[in-house]
């Protein structure tokens, strides 16, 4: 789960990293308010994607009135996708240096990665890879004081400032591992006058964790589908194509996908109903995927875990219950096949043995149509 | 030989009075793994179907060998229950449960590499040796013996190249899920190394999907140490960037791990990539000279 810029900040606050002074606001009165308690602000808009600036998603006001104008043209309007809700307004600093600091996890090496630049300011995909320090971190050790001085070292800053660096590295890592962060990013950190300010902050909280992380208020980044999609343990997104697929397992619905794709059709989400799921789970995944109106519907089933027969069944119900609109074409092979396949001959429904043919025949249906 | 597991590998179960617990430690023993012994905290003195159920595996240490265990534990307590079994020193720890927070994934795998013991997963189906020894969630009936070494980042996409396989008539040495989370505890690398010097394993099928960088790097130690043949399989070639699907690994993101890269770097290490689940079969059976 990533986190708005203004709960990066508040997070960063609670653990002593300085941040600018300034406050939240959902509507311009507000934001006029807090200016006339800062002075000559920056009025950022409060979205889940970086490039805001480049969107004019972010700008400066020397006034109380000119803030509120700022807020009143971000409030509302769609930035990479997302609705403005709220705008950050914090105090316009001076800023002598920019730096860049970040704590995230480097899969290969399976450790914690420092990446650390003296190019701060930009997009850090854009810095060139010589500029960028990286230190693989040692989980048995964590953050110690010895990594900071090697960090403030090739960063060529000295003294007061490498001082305050070095203890908003530590206050990183430990934000890193007490509220189970992905990420940390803090770009660009500024020297402004001598002090170390975070003038941005990229927290991702991981999903894994959330039931041990209480502090957070949801950040929802997924549609409603996905969302009830996920609140009956699904894995779903949504794709915009006309066919409606449901698979058992990440892997091999993908896979059905590539084959939809494969054979010229468009599949209208990604599904994977996961290990296991019972009837109830299954049949409720089906209405999910029915209620976006799909012209075919392809269901690709490897029994393991997942029993053929509850597949089955709960198409069964769906249909009886519900009724299914579309034409479905169903794959399904591996534990208890049989018996599945026999309620699916009760219903009409004769299923295939291999995914492929099961996937060509659902976007020859699709196309006719 | 094979790798990881052997016909006389002993198994402990973690979590073995649960329901997929009990279910798969039977799945297991009919498949004709030695479990020798399992742990639920609390309900030690019960058995299963004869299999002697411990409260700690301290306990269980004390009365059998455990070469290797597998974890039903859910997942909030899956951590503690992979330093227990890996500080009773077993060589093999396969961690099954998935949505392990990955700071608990981090230092389990800190810890394993420490001791010496490997880790599979978290988010695997496990580590099969066909014929010998299975630990992990995978049906019994397609894991034939063979040739064939398989690794694979997804599960049920495993079984299904595994079952065309078999179909046509192509057994398996071992066949690894390396698990479909972003951090795991083997890599690829890590198994073709083991199955390159595995004289049972002539060839081996790699079951990727986009997302991150694993295949890429494969494809890297593959072009300067691997003689025998690679064949792959990668999923995900339809997904739009910024997508994640399903596993946590599986997103391209700002370019990064895409299908065509992964198929361009594995191709230039002379390894071929079959479009569709049902190819990998032919190319394999032209490699071993079929």
């Amino acid at each position: 789960m990533k986190l708005y810029e203004y709960m990066g900040k508040e997070l960063f606050s609670r653990y002593g990293i300085p941040v600018p002074t300034g406050g939240v606001a959902a509507a311009p009165e507000e934001a006029e308010a807090l200016a006339g308690q800062i002075g000559s602000v920056v009025v950022k808009s409060q979205v889940l994607s970086g490039k805001r600036g480049k969107s004019g998603g972010i700008g400066f006001a020397d006034n109380p009135s000119q803030a509120g104008e700022l807020a009143a043209g971000m409030l509302g309007t769609l930035l990479s996708g997302f609705t403005v809700e709220k705008v950050l307004v914090e105090r316009k600093l001076q800023i002598d240096r920019e730096l860049y600091l970040a704590l995230t996890i480097d899969g290969a090496a399976r450790k914690p990665v420092l990446l650390a630049s003296a190019q701060g300011g930009m997009d850090i995909e854009e810095v060139p890879e010589d500029l960028i320090i990286k230190l693989p971190l040692d989980v048995t050790i964590g953050m110690q004081p010895f990594v900071t001085r090697e960090v403030t070292r090739r960063l060529g800053v000295s003294g007061p400032v490498a001082r305050q660096v070095a203890d908003i590295l530590l206050k990183m890592y430990k934000i890193f591992v007490e509220c189970d962060a992905e990420l940390v990013e803090i770009n660009p950190l500024i020297v402004s006058d001598g002090q170390v300010i975070a003038a941005d902050a990229k927290v991702t909280i991981d999903d894994d964790a959330l039931y041990r992380q209480s502090g957070f208020p949801l950040v929802e980044e997924r549609t409603a589908t996905e969302k009830a999609a996920h609140e009956i343990g699904l894995s779903y997104v949504e794709l915009d194509g006309d066919i409606a697929v449901m698979a058992n397992g990440a892997g091999i619905t993908m896979a059905t996908l590539d084959l939809i794709e494969y054979y010229g059709g468009r599949a209208a989400n990604f599904l994977d109903a996961g290990g296991g799921a019972g009837v109830e789970q299954t049949a409720r995944a089906l209405e999910l995927l029915l209620a976006r109106k799909p012209k075919a519907m392809l269901i690709n089933i490897f029994g393991g875990i997942t029993r053929c027969d509850d597949v089955a069944a709960a198409f069964a119900y769906v249909k009886q219950n519900i009724g299914i609109p579309v034409p479905v074409v169903i794959r399904l092979v591996g534990t208890n096949e049989e018996k599945g396949r026999e309620i699916l001959r009760e219903n009409g429904i004769e299923a295939y043995q291999m995914m492929h043919e099961a996937a060509a025949k659902a976007v020859q249906i699709a196309r006719k149509l | 030989m094979a790798v990881y597991l052997f016909a006389d590998t002993q198994v402990l179960v973690q979590g073995i009075t649960g329901n997929q617990g009990s279910f798969h430690a039977r799945q297991m023993v009919k498949y004709g793994t030695r479990v020798v012994a399992g742990v639920s905290p609390g309900k030690g003195g019960q058995d299963l179907d004869g299999i002697p159920v411990y409260d700690t595996v301290a306990a269980a240490a004390e009365r059998h060998r455990l070469d290797a265990s597998i974890l039903f534990t859910p997942a909030p307590f899956a951590k503690d229950a992979a330093f227990e079994a890996i500080d009773a020193g077993v060589k093999v720890l396969v961690m099954l449960p998935e949505h392990i927070p990955v700071h608990d994934a981090l230092a389990v795998m800190a810890f394993a590499k420490s001791r010496g013991t490997v880790l599979v997963g978290p988010n695997t189906f496990g580590v099969v040796s066909s014929g010998k020894c299975k630990i992990g969630i995978m049906p019994n009936q397609f894991f034939v013996p063979g040739k064939v070494g398989v690794v694979s980042r997804s599960g049920t996409l495993c079984y299904e190249i595994v079952g065309n396989l078999k179909a046509a008539g192509l057994g398996t040495s071992t066949v690894v899920g390396l698990g479909g989370d972003r951090v795991v505890g083997l890599s690829f690398i890590d198994v073709l190394a083991e199955m390159e010097q595995d004289p049972e394993t002539e060839a081996i099928v790699m079951v990727g999907e986009i997302g991150g960088s694993a295949e890429e790097e494969a494809a890297r130690f593959i072009k300067e140490r691997l003689t025998k043949p690679v064949i792959a399989y990668l999923a995900g070639k339809s997904a739009p960037p910024g997508k994640r699907m399903g596993h946590a690994g599986a997103i391209i993101e700002r370019g990064k791990g895409s299908f065509a890269g992964k198929v361009r770097a594995l191709n230039s290490a002379g390894v071929p990539v079959a479009e569709l689940p049902f190819q990998v079969p032919e190319l394999v059976a032209a490699a071993l000279g079929r």
